[in-house]
């Protein structure tokens, strides 16, 4: 190990205010962080659309046919791979499950796509039973674009970078195949609480 | 000789801080005592490494202040939130070790040779490795001619203010200040943008070499800008630090 | 999050490559864009490293740090060095 600088040492938290609801080799931050693979796309709602399906078979939602779903109020703790975690995060979004009663579809497995090429995959079983949403809010507000605005995948039992920004799709798939970060050797699933981080974890 | 330092293996090494010198409120220059420096060039930097007590590594890239030949040091501004400049600034002091390695970079350099005029560009902390550009075009006697655009938020935020206060001959700095101006400025006083550009930057006629450096939008602004003016852009050399404080 | 440029990753490439890098030419596999690995667009706070086309945004090198190895990713390049 590299010699220890004297008096270094990373941000802080207060053990009592978040036993239990820290992942292992996590630190709680109070800002927000913005980690992006490429630029911020900048879509405009009027040709934003969102589509969940398989080859031909899509059902397709413009933004306003989208913002016409049944929507929910969502407070979750999310954990970033790169070991920060932020609590109580509140968001605005429409259930997966009510996209995928409505697309007509099921799994077993999806792929997330997004303006600017992103890809994450998700098992479908993941996805339901009030685990995911489609958030366009963050805070009472309009999701900015750094933060994956107009809309993003929200998964927060999964790391997140599976909480893929900038979402333009789900795509139904038989197979797990492997998105974006996971492809260069993070973890196929990404569970916070067993610390999957990297393929073999 | 600078190719031989350019293939040598670059590795981990413990230097000493010998000195902490304050430029501004937020800002210090580390002066480091480096047992194994190969020496550098004007406009390289040095990679930082911190470690804690339960391993937590974290790593950044601070440009050389120094020319070569005189002892290396880097200036560090202390970003609000940050992790590591806030330890560097405020916790570090002399006798302490600092793990690095370098010096790093080769496109972002500056010879005599390489011939000028020179127009370099600076956003903030950017200022930094033009400064060790611009000791070492004096310690070598070089009089190539040059202009230091210098853009600040304020007059306080000027880093090595009074070292430009008596530029060395065949030097002009101009500054911008774009937030705040003591009173009697006559100066510019806005975010470098076409038109002060123009008033400011050699003709591009007369092949000038530009050195730009400072937060990604203020060099993605000035570098569009000169070629635009007809600038080659292979002779504007941009080096983007991010989103800082800077200006 | 703000691009910096390969500056900023001269100190990975040196490690990954055996020398200095920023200098070197490269040439965007998708636009043909050419230019000093200096001058590329690079994202460096994400899971990995990603180097881009400033001209594109094409994805031209990922460089990530699993356990104690480093995968790396270079095909978006049609030329580097």
């Amino acid at each position: 190990m590299s010699p220890v600088s004297r008096g270094f040492h990373r941000r802080r938290q207060d053990p009592a205010q978040t036993a239990g609801r820290v992942p292992p080799g996590q630190y709680v931050t109070k800002d927000f962080p913005v980690l992006s693979a490429g630029p911020t796309p900048h879509t405009a709602l009027d040709g934003w659309s969102f589509s969940v399906g398989r080859g031909g078979q899509q059902k397709t939602w413009s933004w306003a046919e989208f913002r016409a779903l049944p929507s929910e109020d969502i407070t979750v703790d999310i954990h970033c791979v790169t070991k920060w975690s932020k609590l109580d995060t509140v968001w605005q979004g429409v259930s997966v499950d009510t996209l995928l009663d409505l697309a007509g579809h099921d799994g077993p497995f999806a792929m997330a796509h997004c303006d600017g090429g992103y890809t994450t995959n998700v098992p479908v079983a993941d996805l339901t039973g009030g685990q995911a949403w489609v958030a366009y809010a963050y805070g009472g507000q309009p999701l900015e674009p750094e933060h994956g605005g107009p809309a993003r995948l929200l998964v927060p039992h999964l790391y997140f970078w599976k909480s893929a920004k900038w979402v333009r799709s789900l795509e139904l798939r038989d197979t797990n195949d492997p998105g974006f970060w996971e492809n260069y050797g993070y973890h196929i699933y990404g569970d916070p609480w067993r610390e999957q981080r990297y393929a073999g974890d | 000789m600078a190719g031989t330092a350019l293939r040598r293996r670059l590795i981990w090494q413990v230097a000493k801080v010998s000195a902490v010198t304050t430029e501004t409120a937020s800002v210090r220059t580390l002066t480091l005592d480096v047992p194994d420096w190969p020496g550098h060039q004007a406009g390289q930097h040095l990679d930082i490494r911190l470690t804690d007590e339960d391993g937590y590594v974290a790593e950044r890239s601070y440009s050389i202040a120094s020319a070569p030949g005189e002892p290396v040091a880097i200036t560090v501004e202390r970003l609000e939130d940050g992790e590591v400049s806030p330890y560097l600034t405020d916790e570090l002091r002399a006798g302490d070790d600092l793990e690095l390695r370098g010096p790093i970079g080769g496109y972002f350099t500056w010879e005599p040779e390489d011939g000028g005029p020179l127009l370099l560009l600076a956003g903030g902390s950017g200022v930094v490795p033009l400064r060790s550009i611009l000791r070492h075009r004096e310690r070598t006697g070089s009089t190539v001619p040059v202009r230091l655009l210098y853009s600040s938020r304020t007059l306080d935020d000027v880093i090595y203010r009074a070292e430009l206060e008596q530029p060395a001959r065949g030097v002009e700095v101009i500054h911008t200040l774009t937030r705040h101006q003591p009173p009697g400025w006559t100066g510019y006083a806005r975010r470098a943008d076409m038109a002060l550009l123009a008033e400011v930057a050699w003709p591009a006629a007369d092949m000038p070499l530009a050195y730009v450096c400072g937060p990604t939008s203020f060099v993605e602004t000035v570098s569009q800008a000169l070629v635009q003016s007809g600038y080659p852009p292979e002779r504007v050399k941009t080096e983007r630090f991010g989103a800082t404080g800077g200006t | 999050m703000e691009a910096v440029d390969g500056n900023a990753i001269g100190g990975l490439l040196h490690e990954v490559f055996g020398t200095e890098m920023t200098g070197a030419p490269s040439v965007c596999g998708n636009c043909g864009d050419a230019r000093p690995v200096g001058e590329l667009l690079v994202y460096l706070r994400a899971p990995g490293t990603v180097v881009r086309c400033p001209t594109c945004d094409n994805l031209l090198m990922v460089f990530v740090t699993v356990h104690d190895r480093m995968c790396i990713d270079l095909q978006g390049l049609a030329v580097l060095g």
